[in-house]
């Protein structure tokens, strides 16, 4: 004790800081360790397997990979020592990266949850990738929306409500027309008239970004819920949209693993794979890129150089509603075919502590939202397992995402800065 | 300020000071007032163009364009006539009280008050609600999550009343007040502390805790759940010692002693914010919390307050409700209260007063749109939406200016809220 004291004179209070920090994720490296433990390893008897399957169910023409047999005990008790391994080394020696550590403990919690709710059975886990990748599609959209508009400083909180009336737009138009890629684009058309609202709220009349998107926000709940009462319950031929159909791309989809999780999807779904990479081009190799980019820091030194902050604003506020409108068709005519009251559930503000988690980038934003896919992927297809296999309510595997995106938003897995003049109105002097 | 020279100028300084207070109390009442109507008028011409009988009708404007204009009258008289006699009913009373007054026994009078009765139990919740987002805007903190805090208050407090048995009312029901006071605070201030010690933002995290208060709900509530009946999703009985008192027997009428505990805590809110130093240092808070924190306030401390007392209004909104009107929670509880009281709250700019006015009006009009739902077939929807608009018109004055050709106010009074996801 007077060892401590003693030297604590010599050695900064920050870096006194840091070590009470490092400590702090070593003891939780080791709680996850003993986590493993007692709540996997003590409830798996030895003689048990976990098998994951790694082939399509459907029978495609690619290579035949031999599903993967685990034995559940020893392969959990591998995972805990492994995780016990790395809290050690953190108490010990520090990681310098240790964001990335708690990345992987977090992994191989995961991996040993899995393998623990399959002892015994066997479950698709090229299932479970390919029905993440869906489940991320919504998000993913949302996420990249918020990165157009958040990166020329306008903070688009109504996503939620874009998606929405995309959603329902999507079923309608489908319905009406037959046509499922007309649907496809009056989600896209709805989301930017949504998005021009925001901008001129924003921009022309300086109302609070956020309260105006909350406003977006109810009023498409309430006209969704409207037109859904009034139209779609009376008249079920407008809410029959259908599904988009899977297709596997040539080549590609045949690739082991990779090509029936990435390349055998529906129309929306590779939407999203183009937006990003195209977003991800035009931010930060295009003219259009670099302004907005200046926008969204300094406006005041954009204007400065001749850019026009309004029109870019209003363009990329617009192009960020068109995108959310498209990732609302995700939830009709991309999955179940019919519009429901609410169905976005969230998903928007999801979104959007994707963008943040992401840090603004597409790229990021991206592999965020497949981190949320990923939990709504676990939950409903641990349900098919049955409540034997994994004593745990449904609902608390339901709200993992929520809890996650609280805890991406206090910063814990690093800290994120914003666009500098994100949310702020431009007033030319 | 301060130092500025006293000269000759006196006089005419005393004069734009005065119009300032007086055009200050102009545009608080008047820009709302005119944006309930605009927003009423939209929401009519949504329900014109949406009913078939009126738009077959205009189809034959030329042939026959007085069956235009009829069925144009027709279908909004009978939907905001329905409106009006179920929220008010003032024609009923009216002759109701013509019977009494002749003799001929109050009976139907009962009757006749039950819409207004209604409207007034209907309000109870929205003032809780209200209150709680309005303390939120004060200090500079928008809380989304009332509908989420609701659900928890209600579930917290339905379970103290059912659950305990064996004690007076005296006991029991402020037990179960304060458990639901408790479970909405908690709710609400745990956005409020990752806000103040981490910098997650509030808009977000309320939500989250909304979707997360309704998926544990449905877990709680559903058949066989922890919380629900054998039989049914919904929970038990609240016990008659835990229950809020009504005030009439007559049937549908359920008016309640919770309207005045409503009352009483918008007086409490409106002395907090005015009249006490808590409340100064919250509204310093939200005009500007760098000046605050420099001027010696804890505005972190601040915000983790006034998110848990927002939570705890708002809990006490789903209690009253629970313990005096449905006495039991379903799921779907709180279903769009969250967003009634984020409107109200900016309809009555934030004051404690304008609330309790502005929860009154939106009380008044969802139950007069349950009847307007059954009698002309619109959905209740059609509200959220008038509040949507009520919300836009309020917070883009503007709009509502270049409407009317209204002057231009000396200052802007709508909330500005720190809008950045950092710090």
């Amino acid at each position: 004790m007077t060892a401590i004291t003693a030297t604590s004179s010599t050695i900064s209070l920050a870096e006194q800081k840091e070590r009470r920090r490092a400590m702090i994720y070593g003891l939780f490296f080791l709680g996850v360790a003993a986590a493993i433990f007692f709540l996997f390893v003590l409830n798996t008897n030895a003689e048990l397997v976990s098998t994951f399957k790694l082939n399509p169910a459907t029978k495609q023409k690619i290579v035949e990979i031999p599903p993967l047999k685990l034995p559940s005990r020893t392969t959990l008790i591998i995972l805990g020592l492994l995780v016990a391994a790395l809290g050690v080394y953190q108490m010990v020696r520090r990681f310098e990266r240790v964001n990335l550590a708690l990345g992987v403990v977090l992994l191989f919690f995961v991996a040993a949850f899995l393998v623990w709710a399959t002892r015994g059975k066997s479950i698709s886990l090229l299932g479970i990738f390919t029905f993440t990748v869906a489940a991320a599609t919504p998000i993913g959209f949302a996420a990249l929306s918020g990165v157009m508009c958040e990166r020329s400083g306008v903070i688009n909180i109504a996503i939620e409500g874009q998606m929405l009336a995309g959603a329902m737009l999507a079923v309608v138009g489908s319905s009406l027309t037959g046509n499922k890629y007309i649907g496809l684009a009056a989600a896209m058309l709805v989301g930017g008239v949504l998005g021009l609202v925001l901008a001129v709220l924003a921009i022309r009349f300086l109302v609070d970004q956020i309260i105006a998107g909350v406003a977006i926000n109810i009023f498409s709940i309430g006209i969704t819920s409207f037109i859904s009462q009034r139209y779609l319950q009376p008249i079920p031929e407008l809410n029959s949209g259908g599904v988009l159909p899977k297709i596997a791309i040539p080549g590609l989809s045949q690739i082991p693993l990779i090509g029936p999780v990435f390349f055998n999807q529906n129309m929306v779904v590779y939407l999203l794979f183009a937006s990003v990479i195209l977003i991800h081009f035009m931010l930060w190799y295009t003219r259009w890129g670099l302004r907005t980019r200046a926008v969204g820091e300094h406006p005041r030194a954009a204007d400065t150089l001749g850019i026009n902050v309004f029109k870019v604003r209003y363009i990329n506020v617009i192009i960020g509603g068109m995108v959310a409108g498209v990732g609302g068709s995700y939830f009709t005519i991309g999955s179940v075919g019919r519009f429901d009251e609410l169905l976005t559930a969230g998903k928007g503000f999801i979104g959007l502590a994707a963008m943040i988690f992401g840090r603004w980038t597409p790229l990021g934003a991206y592999a965020a939202s497949l981190i949320f896919g990923f939990s709504d992927a676990l939950q409903a297809k641990l349900q098919v397992l049955g409540q034997a296999q994994v004593p745990i309510p449904s609902e608390f595997l339901l709200i993992t995402p929520y809890v996650v995106t609280m805890i991406v938003l206090a910063g814990v897995v690093g800290r994120t800065i914003p666009p500098a003049a994100d949310g702020q109105p431009y007033v030319k002097e | 300020m301060a130092d500025a020279p006293t000269t000759p100028s006196e006089a005419p300084e005393v004069e734009p000071k005065e119009r300032h207070a007086s055009s200050r109390l102009y545009y608080a009442v008047l820009v709302p007032i005119l944006s309930v109507f605009t927003a009423l008028v939209l929401g009519a011409i949504l329900i014109l163009i949406t009913d078939p009988a009126v738009t077959g009708a205009w189809k034959n404007v030329f042939q026959a364009p007085l069956a235009a204009l009829s069925a144009t009258w027709e279908s909004i008289s009978t939907a905001y006539g329905a409106l009006l006699s179920g929220s008010l009913g003032l024609v009923e009373i009216w002759k109701a009280l013509g019977v009494a007054l002749s003799g001929g026994g109050t009976e139907d009078l009962a009757v006749a008050l039950v819409p207004l009765s209604e409207s007034l139990t209907t309000s109870v919740p929205f003032i809780f609600a209200g209150l709680a987002v309005a303390i939120g805007f004060q200090g500079g903190l928008f809380n989304i999550g009332a509908e989420g805090q609701i659900l928890v208050g209600a579930l917290c407090s339905v379970y103290v009343g059912y659950s305990i048995t064996g004690l007076p009312w005296f006991i029991h029901l402020p037990l179960a007040l304060m458990a639901g006071m408790l479970g909405g605070a908690i709710w609400g201030g745990i956005p409020g502390l990752l806000k103040a010690y981490t910098g997650g933002h509030e808009v977000i995290n309320t939500i989250m805790m909304n979707w997360i208060a309704i998926i544990l709900s449905s877990w709680l509530l559903k058949v066989g759940g922890p919380m629900a009946r054998p039989d049914l999703p919904i929970t038990p009985e609240v016990l008659p010692s835990a229950q809020i008192p009504q005030f009439f027997s007559t049937q549908g009428n359920r008016f309640h002693a919770g309207f005045f505990l409503a009352l009483a805590a918008a007086a409490v809110i409106w002395w907090l914010l005015y009249r006490a130093t808590t409340g100064f240092e919250i509204r310093m808070s939200g005009a500007n919390p760098h000046a605050a924190t420099y001027s010696g306030v804890k505005v972190k401390r601040v915000w983790v307050m006034i998110m848990s007392i927002g939570g705890a209004l708002a809990g006490l909104a789903g209690t009253v409700q629970a313990l005096a009107v449905d006495r039991w929670v379903g799921v779907g509880f709180s279903g769009g209260m969250g967003f009634d009281s984020i409107a109200l709250a900016l309809l009555g700019r934030s004051h404690p007063v304008g609330v309790v006015l502005a929860a009154l009006l939106f009380g008044t009009l969802r139950n007069g749109a349950t009847r307007m739902q059954s009698v002309a077939r619109i959905p209740i929807d059609i509200i959220t939406i008038v509040q949507a608009l009520v919300i836009v018109f309020i917070a883009a004055p503007e709009i509502i200016r270049w409407l009317y050709r209204l002057r231009q106010p000396a200052e802007d009074l709508t909330p500005t809220l720190s809008t950045s996801w950092g710090s």
